[in-house]
C-alpha cells in the first residue's frame, strides 16, 4: 500500500516541479494520440454515418471486419506496421519506423474501427424516419447527416472517448513502432514500462497516475461539451 | 382543371407486393382533400409520394405542371411543401429550436416572431425553452405541426393529425388546419380513417382500399351518394381490410 501512497505523492511532486522530461513525455503522448484521434474520427466518422445509414451489398461484411477491428491486438497491429517501415519493407524509405510519425499511424489504426463501430451504432439508434421527416421540413442531404449527427452526439461523443482511451493508453504498438526512445519516442505508457523494469515503481506509478489524470480530464472535458450541446441537461 | 399536384400512372411495391395503384390523382389548389381508408390501405405511402420522399415504382408526380422525382426536385420547390408525420419526430432540442428548424434550414435568421406566432396558433407558446422530450403525446403533435405551419407552405400534406389524441386536442388541430387553408390559401392533403373528420374538413374526400381509389368526390356526395359498396360498408364501419 506504501509504494501507492508514495506514487501518488511523487506524482504531485513531479507534476507542479514541471520536471522538463516529464513534461515532453506528456507532450507527446498527448499530440501522437491527439493526432491519431483527428485522422481516426477524419476517416471513421464519415464511415460510421454512411454505415449507419445505408443499406448495401457487402455491408454485413464491413460491419463484421469493423468489429473485429475493434479488438486488435495492438502488438499485431504494430507488428505489421514495423514490417511495413522498416528499412526492408515496402515503406522503409519513409524512414519513419522510430519515430512519433509511425506512432501516430498504428494508434490511428486502432482508434479507427471503435470511432467507426461506435458512430456506426449511434447513428443508426436514430428513427429511421427522421430523415424523411427533416427532408421533408426542406434541409438538403447535407443538412439532413448534420442534424442526424447531431442527434446521436452523445454516442458520437462515446466513439471519441473510446478512441482516444483506447490509444492514450495503449503500450504495445507505440514500443515496437516507436522503440521509445528518450526525447524522441518516449510516452507516458512506454516511460512506466521502463521504469517498471528498472524497479522504480514509485516514479511508474507516479507516471500512471499522471496518465490516468489526462485520461479524466480529456473525458471530462468530452462530458462537459457533451452536457453544453444537450438542452436535457 | 387547375391542378397544384398530378399524380399519374403510379404503381408503387415494396418487395413483390403493390400497394399502391392510381391511375390518376389531381389535388387542386386551395383545397382540403382527405383520403380515408382502413389501415394498410396505402395512406401514409401515398403520402410519401407526393411529398416526393420516395420514387413510386411506376409512374410520374407533376408538381406546377412538371414531373419530378426525389432526386431532381429543385430545393426550392421541395421548400414548398412539407409533411406532418403520424408520429411526432422531434429533435432533442428544445420545443422552440424545433419549430425553428424549417427556417434555419433555409438560413433565414429573423423568424423569432414566425416561431412565436405558430406556438401561439398551436397554444403552446409557454413551452418554447422546455425540451421536446418532456412532452405529452398531443403537445408534441402540436409541435410538430407549428414546425410545419411556420413554413407558410404552399401544399401541406398531414398524416392522421389527430390520431390517439383527446377531443380537446382534435378540436384545435382541426381549427388550426381550417385557419392556414382559408387564412392563407394552403393547399391540404389530410390522411384520416376518421371519416367524421373528413367531412368536417374537406371540400373532396377519396377512399382508398388495399392501394386503389375507389371513390373520389366532393365531401356531400362522398357521404351522401356514395357509388361504391366498399364505400357504403366502410361508412358504416362495417369494411375491414
Ligand atoms: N417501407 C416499407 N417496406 C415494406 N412495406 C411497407 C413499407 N411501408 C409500408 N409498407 C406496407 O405497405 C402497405 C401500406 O402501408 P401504409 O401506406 O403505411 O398504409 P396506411 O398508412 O394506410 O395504414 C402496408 O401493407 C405496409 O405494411
Ligand atoms: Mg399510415
Amino acid at each position: 500500500m506504501d509504494i501507492f501512497l508514495e506514487g501518488l505523492g511523487r506524482a504531485l511532486q513531479l507534476i507542479f516541479s514541471f520536471d522538463a522530461d516529464l513534461m515532453a513525455i506528456v507532450r507527446l503522448s498527448l499530440v501522437v494520440s491527439g493526432m491519431a484521434l483527428v485522422i481516426s474520427a477524419i476517416l471513421g466518422l464519415p464511415a460510421g454515418i454512411i454505415l449507419g445509414l445505408k443499406s448495401f451489398r457487402g455491408k454485413r461484411l464491413l460491419v463484421a471486419l469493423v468489429y473485429t477491428g475493434m479488438g486488435l491486438p495492438p502488438v499485431v497491429v504494430g507488428l505489421t506496421i514495423y514490417i511495413l517501415l522498416s528499412r526492408q519493407g515496402p515503406l522503409g524509405e519513409l524512414g519513419w519506423l522510430f519515430t512519433p510519425r509511425a506512432m501516430v499511424i498504428t494508434q490511428s489504426i486502432l482508434s479507427l474501427p471503435l470511432i467507426i463501430g461506435f458512430t456506426m451504432t449511434a447513428i443508426a439508434a436514430v428513427p429511421a424516419a427522421l430523415s424523411q421527416q427533416l427532408r421533408s421540413l426542406g434541409a438538403t442531404q447535407r443538412q439532413i447527416v448534420l442534424t442526424l449527427l447531431y442527434e446521436a452526439r452523445a454516442g458520437v461523443l462515446a466513439a471519441l472517448i473510446a478512441g482516444f482511451g483506447a490509444i492514450i493508453s495503449e503500450v504495445g504498438s507505440v514500443m515496437i513502432v516507436g522503440g521509445n526512445i528518450e526525447h524522441k519516442t518516449r510516452v507516458l505508457t512506454t516511460a512506466i514500462v521502463l521504469e517498471t523494469r528498472r524497479g522504480n515503481f514509485s516514479l511508474a506509478i507516479a507516471l500512471g497516475v499522471i496518465l490516468l489524470a489526462i485520461t479524466f480530464s480529456a473525458n471530462w472535458l468530452l462530458l462537459h461539451l457533451q452536457g453544453r450541446l444537450d438542452p436535457r441537461q | 382543371m387547375e391542378t397544384i399536384l398530378r399524380l399519374e400512372d403510379i404503381r408503387h411495391r415494396y418487395g413483390q407486393r403493390i400497394v399502391l395503384r392510381v391511375p390518376e390523382l389531381r389535388i387542386r389548389p386551395g383545397e382540403i382533400f382527405a383520403v380515408v381508408g382502413p389501415s394498410g390501405a396505402g395512406k401514409s405511402t401515398l403520402l410519401r409520394l407526393m411529398n416526393f420522399l420516395e420514387k413510386p415504382t411506376r409512374g410520374q408526380v407533376f408538381f406546377h405542371q412538371r414531373a419530378w422525382t426525389p432526386r431532381s426536385l429543385p430545393i426550392e420547390l421541395r421548400r414548398r411543401m412539407t409533411t406532418v408525420f403520424q408520429q411526432p419526430l422531434l429533435l432533442n432540442a428544445s420545443v422552440g429550436s424545433n419549430v425553428a428548424y424549417g427556417l434555419r434550414v433555409r438560413g433565414s435568421r429573423n423568424g423569432k416572431a414566425a416561431i412565436r406566432q405558430a406556438l401561439e396558433e398551436v397554444r403552446l407558446a409557454h413551452l418554447t425553452d422546455q425540451s421536446a422530450n418532456t412532452l405529452s403525446g398531443g403537445e408534441a403533435q402540436r409541435v410538430s405541426l407549428a414546425r410545419a405551419l411556420v413554413l407558410n407552405p404552399e401544399l401541406l400534406f398531414l398524416d392522421e393529425p389527430t390520431a390517439n389524441l383527446d377531443p380537446g386536442n382534435v378540436k384545435l388541430i382541426e381549427e388550426i388546419i381550417r385557419r392556414a387553408n382559408a387564412q392563407r390559401g394552403t393547399t391540404v392533403v389530410m390522411v384520416t380513417h376518421n371519416v367524421w373528420q373528413a367531412r368536417r374538413l374537406a371540400q373532396r374526400v377519396a377512399l382508398l382500399y388495399d392501394g386503389e381509389i375507389i371513390e373520389i368526390a366532393t365531401t356531400d356526395d362522398f357521404f351522401h351518394h356514395p357509388q361504391d359498396p366498399r364505400t357504403r360498408a366502410f361508412l358504416t364501419g362495417d369494411l375491414v381490410y
